[in-house]
């Protein structure tokens, strides 16, 4: 299977801040990878390089087989192909779900009004929500603004998708009906690369898990093995840490 | 009778009333094109862009609207012997665009960042994203403070008298002069019709801020009172 993403040493400071440390990694088509890791240790950072709404300081990463570092690419055209879900939604507020999935389509790609209509409802319909078409982001719970913003990434068709802490700005009930709209994408073999808290959603879709700290890749393998058997103690340490703070039993990681 | 008089005059009157609202128009459509590009410079522009601005703002703000007309009015005779009413237009535009400059501003440095990102992610470029995204959000923010310059200038516009405008005032001020008095009663009058045209300019919008009004951008519990009608 073909090579969708690769990031090649990826370094990144803020001031006197090193925030990523020589990043490398892959992704290939129809691959979900989970990066977990604890706050501060530049995961946002990472995913915010792949599509330069952060300036990477160094390192290149390719989409498909263009490089997007290179200073001669065209951005804009770069970024129909990498959808990015925000921790925040980021939904544009004066339009309605149905227009802030459609604008993409129809100002950017130049998509006929009606095509981009069509596409629009077809990815509402996709995120189950295709009733709340004309509702206004300002009416929406957190978990369907976020599966709004999911739907409009989705309608620029992108190579890969990448999700910054989708579920982490919503109400515990809320944040399942995310979960289960990215899981379903993962067996649309949909291209992912997702930081997120949630460590049983983790298990269940990835295919990868890596686990980051102080800007470095720590460990990175199937999640069976992270889980039950990590070779880093820091690994260790983190995974523990988190079963502790959800009460998860033993058993139940199973 | 004064009353008999201002009867007959009314239409010279009405004529003057024509006139202020031409003049507040074009120096208002002066303003707001100019204000926009102003607050863009400000807001998105380069080192210089940003600082040619500000420094515009700066004396618009900071002269009497009485100095910039007659600054524009005498101070270009002999250059360029400018119309009185296209000196008002042109002094009193300028001075607007400096005061609108900055209720576009902050209405578009209230937009959240996320927002120009979020069209960033989905590939437009900056231009596309100010269209698009922020600019729909910030006149729907720049309203209410736009009626407040609409206001003033609205009654700004009787300082074109000072240049020779034939407006509402100077015409009363005539009405005054050949009927020897009557001064009270006239320039009531005028007030009057000001106080009108300021309240029904306002109405306007009001109405068009309910009009594009979205969940999410109310003003005024705007939906609370349409919801009762």
């Amino acid at each position: 299977m073909g090579t969708v993403l690769k990031i090649e040493n990826l370094h990144k400071s803020f001031g006197d801040l090193k925030v990523l440390n020589g990043v490398s990694l892959e992704l290939k088509r129809g691959e979900t990878k989970v990066i977990i890791g604890p706050s501060g240790t530049g995961k946002s950072t990472l995913l915010g390089c792949v599509n330069r709404l952060i300036e990477p300081d160094q390192g290149i990463i390719w989409v498909s087989d263009e490089e997007i570092t290179s200073k001669t690419i065209d951005l804009n055209k770069v970024r129909t192909e990498i959808g990015f879900v925000f921790q925040d939604f980021n939904l544009f507020t004066h339009l309605t779900a149905l227009e802030n999935v459609k604008i993409g389509p129809q100002k950017v790609r130049k998509l006929h009004k009606q095509e981009a209509h069509d596409l629009a409802l077809e990815e509402l319909k996709r995120v189950g929500l295709s009733d709340k078409a004309n509702a206004y982001p300002a009416e929406l719970s957190g978990g369907q603004k976020q599966r709004v913003s999911i739907a409009r990434a989705l309608a620029m068709n992108p190579k890969v998708m990448l999700f910054d802490e989708p579920t982490s700005a919503l109400d515990p009930e809320l944040i399942g009906e995310v979960l289960e709209v990215m899981i379903s994408l993962a067996k649309e073999d949909m291209t992912m690369l997702i930081v997120t808290h949630e460590m049983g959603f983790a298990r269940v879709v990835s295919d990868e898990i890596i686990f980051m700290e102080h800007g470095n890749i720590v460990e990175e393998g199937p999640p069976s093995q992270l889980f039950n058997n990590a070779q880093h103690s820091r690994t260790k340490e983190f995974l523990h840490k988190l079963t502790e703070l959800y009460g998860e039993k033993k058993e139940d990681a199973q | 009778m004064i009353y008999q008089i201002l009867l007959e005059e009314l239409p010279y009157l009405l004529q003057g009333v024509l006139i202020i609202i031409e003049l507040l128009v074009l120096l208002l459509l002066l303003g707001l094109i100019v204000g926009i590009a102003l607050s863009a410079m400000e807001v998105y522009g380069n080192f210089f862009l940003r600082q040619s601005a500000r420094a515009f703002i700066r004396i618009f703000r900071g002269v009497p609207a009485t100095v910039l007309l007659f600054l524009v009015y005498y101070g270009m005779s002999g250059l360029y012997d400018i119309p009185s009413f296209a000196a008002a237009v042109l002094a009193l535009g300028l001075r607007s665009a400096a005061y609108q400059s900055q209720i576009f501003r902050g209405a578009i440095e209230s937009i959240p960042s996320g927002q120009m990102k979020a069209a960033h992610a989905i590939g437009m470029n900056k231009i596309q994203g100010v269209l698009f995204i922020i600019l729909p959000q910030a006149v729907r923010l720049s309203i209410g403070p736009w009626s407040n310059e609409f206001s003033s200038e609205l009654k700004a516009t009787s300082l074109a008298y000072l240049v020779g405008v034939v407006e509402l005032l100077r015409r009363g001020k005539y009405i005054v002069s050949y009927t020897y008095g009557n001064a009270l009663v006239v320039f009531v009058f005028c007030g009057v019709i000001y106080f009108i045209l300021t309240r029904l300019g306002n109405n306007l919008l009001y109405k068009f801020e309910i009009r594009i009004s979205v969940p999410g951008f109310e003003r005024r519990n705007v939906r609370e009172s349409t919801i009762k009608g």
